[in-house]
């Protein structure tokens, strides 16, 4: 087999408090690999550590924030080991990011076209006339509407739902392996939203991207990825293909949210099966299994000792002391 | 029919623009146009819609936050229209309301107690110690312990918070809670509590809710009568059931496919409705789905459809109302 696009083995990213006394173990020995083309979902809750993920891919984390361990191969080479300028020519080339809110990643005072341009003539060295040219071309693949005249208008005058298609353009521009999407539709509506997912499920196909989809919605895992990892208390605790995750669910803290999501064709008024507590400070995890609390098995084990990752199916891992040898 | 709790005719509420500078009629926005809907005792009317459909304008007419530019509302057979100032505080108290976001609809200068209590205080003579006695009562109902009373808002979590605003809004006994996007700002694991709490207070205390929300299947699961609002009009009336499962308006439609999926299984590429919402200061002529509508016929863009009954319910649609097609 050959080698994944991107692989993290053993990651950690910790926070550390201006004194460095408190220590946040946002990201905690994390190991994930996204295979050439395909979408990864990373589902968790706020303060799961998601997010910080995302950031340490890209290697934007804020000053607090420190890799403290691991590696994460993207193409065979060691992202951790490259220099701030290599990184630079890797990101938005290589590897494209689209945030939740299109408005802060937009800057308001240069028009579309110029935005789209940029990147092609930073990381392509286009001549202002090509890269015009190529970015109205994926004003169009976005499906906006009338793009030559979009071309030299600024984000206030877009919609919401057009703002995000255009930076998806960016994203895309430079023909990227890698997309990491960090909600990227949680402020579109509903029928902007299913606009938006398949759009990108169209560029996904014409560009042969891999793409890392960061949300809480497992609504959008279902809808849009090929294997999802959730994540709770900076911990992958269950991750594996899709239709494994959803049809037998390994872990219960999975199991639990995938019962706890009312359906549509649901009009029974039932109790939905929830789950008890909140979710764990991120800062002050509990010992052990950082979901004993809340777990409806846990054992006297699971509060002293965190379980190993253990291999539950066909690429399918689980780390719960429930699967444990 | 008979028996509703509050019932709303042919509401309008129009908002004029700020007027030109010599004074011109400025252009108005016709944020809800013609409504009508009942909401019986002891049961729940849901309201979905994409942004800009005038929902939460009509929560507000509810609540007597807006006073409507035209129609009526009668609430326990009572019009709200000409109560005398005693009338709107005896209307005030059996109608209460619960926001999106625990964060900002607490005061957080003020311990909890005396957020639970302010109702009362307001609305009921009582002792201070009654007053401490029903506060203690009231957050045992939402699942809070005793002790929560003499801490401030910052201590709790998101789900905790919303727990707070519940047991203020029922303090005073309401018959009706207006419930706006109560679980969307909340963790997903979280969401079901808070939708399991709401349920069993509604058959413990008969109390019922206009719950508005963009979660479909939340809406589905909750409700008894479910209202579909597009710019400003409801397309689609009905029984929860009918409309969640058969959807008969191509709007209803529409956004009941554009819904994600529960299990990858179900997930398809669909056909996605293009377009946005027009503006509300522009509606477009005749039907003011139209322009969107994969089955718009010409008489469509003239003739507003009227909401007639289909069965157990209502459709504002030329493809139902049997005139020449």
């Amino acid at each position: 087999m050959s080698e994944p696009l991107l692989e993290l083995r053993g990651l950690s990213t910790h926070y550390e408090s201006a004194r460095g006394t408190r220590v946040t173990r946002a990201v905690d020995d994390v190991s994930l690999t996204v295979e050439r083309g395909t979408t990864l979902g990373i589902v968790g809750e706020s303060g799961s550590g998601k997010s910080t993920l995302a950031l340490s891919i890209m290697r934007l984390l804020p000053p607090a924030a420190r890799i403290v361990g691991g590696q994460i191969r993207f193409e065979g080479e060691d992202l951790l080991r490259k220099s701030p300028a290599e990184m630079r020519a890797i990101r938005g080339k290589r590897i494209a990011m689209i945030l939740q809110d299109p408005m802060a990643s937009l800057n308001p005072l240069f028009t579309i076209g110029d935005q789209i341009s940029e990147s092609l003539r930073v990381h392509e060295g286009a001549s202002r006339k090509s890269a015009w040219t190529r970015a109205r071309r994926l004003l169009e693949a976005v499906r906006i509407s009338a793009p030559a005249a979009r071309m030299t208008e600024f984000p206030h005058q877009m919609s919401g739902g057009m703002r995000q298609r255009i930076v998806g353009a960016i994203a895309v521009a430079c023909e990227p392996r890698l997309l990491i999407a960090d909600e990227p539709t949680t402020s579109l509506d509903l029928t902007i939203q299913a606009q938006y997912l398949s759009l990108l499920r169209d560029l996904q196909r014409e560009h042969h991207l891999a793409m890392i989809f960061i949300t809480h919605n497992l609504g959008i895992v279902a809808r849009m990825c090929d294997a999802v990892a959730v994540m709770y208390a900076g911990r992958v605790v269950e991750a594996g293909p899709i239709r494994e995750i959803f049809n037998e669910p390994a872990h219960p803290y999975t199991r639990a949210l995938l019962e706890s999501v009312p359906r549509l064709t649901d009009d029974s008024h039932a109790r939905l099966p929830a789950i008890d507590g909140q979710p764990p400070d991120p800062s002050a995890p509990p010992p052990g299994c950082a979901f004993h609390p809340r777990c409806p098995q846990r054992r006297p084990r699971c509060e002293a000792e965190a379980p190993p990752v253990t291999r539950v199916g066909a690429g399918h891992t689980a780390r719960c002391w429930l699967h444990a040898p | 029919m008979t028996g509703a709790l509050l019932q709303a005719r042919e509401l309008r509420k129009h908002f004029p623009l700020r007027r030109s500078l010599f004074g011109r009629r400025g252009a108005v926005v016709r944020a809800v146009d013609g409504v009508s809907f009942e909401i019986m005792p002891g049961q729940t009317l849901g309201i979905v819609g994409e942004s800009g459909c005038g929902k939460t304008t009509t929560a507000k007419l509810v609540l007597c936050l807006e006073s409507p530019t035209e129609g009526t509302v009668e609430f326990d057979g009572q019009p709200l229209v000409g109560l005398d100032a005693d009338g709107v505080r005896r209307y005030r108290r059996s109608v209460q309301a619960v926001f999106q976001d625990p964060y900002a609809s607490l005061n957080p200068r003020m311990r909890v107690g005396a957020i639970v209590a302010e109702p009362l205080v307001t609305h009921e003579a009582l002792t201070r110690g009654s007053v401490d006695g029903r506060v203690r009562e009231l957050l045992d109902l939402v699942g809070l312990p005793a002790r929560a009373a003499t801490l401030f808002p910052h201590e709790f979590s998101g789900g905790q918070r919303q727990r707070i605003a519940i047991a203020r809004a029922l303090a005073v006994s309401p018959k009706l809670i207006v419930l706006d996007e109560p679980v969307s700002a909340l963790d997903v694991s979280i969401r079901a509590q808070i939708l399991n709490l709401l349920r069993d207070l509604q058959q413990r205390l008969g109390v019922s809710y206009l719950f508005i929300a963009h979660d479909l299947a939340a809406i589905a699961h909750m409700s008894h009568t479910i209202a579909v609002m597009y710019l400003g009009k409801i397309v689609e009336i009905g029984p929860a059931a009918a409309v969640a499962r058969t959807p008969r308006h191509p709007y209803t439609q529409a956004l009941f496919a554009a819904a994600l999926p529960s299990h990858p299984d179900e997930a398809r590429d669909e056909a996605v409705i293009p377009g946005e919402v027009p503006s509300p200061l522009a509606p477009p002529s005749g039907c003011r789905f139209h322009p969107r509508c994969p089955s718009a016929m010409a008489r469509c863009a003239t003739e507003e459809p009227a909401l007639r009954p289909d069965g157990t319910r209502r459709v504002a649609c030329h493809l139902y109302d049997g005139g020449p097609a």
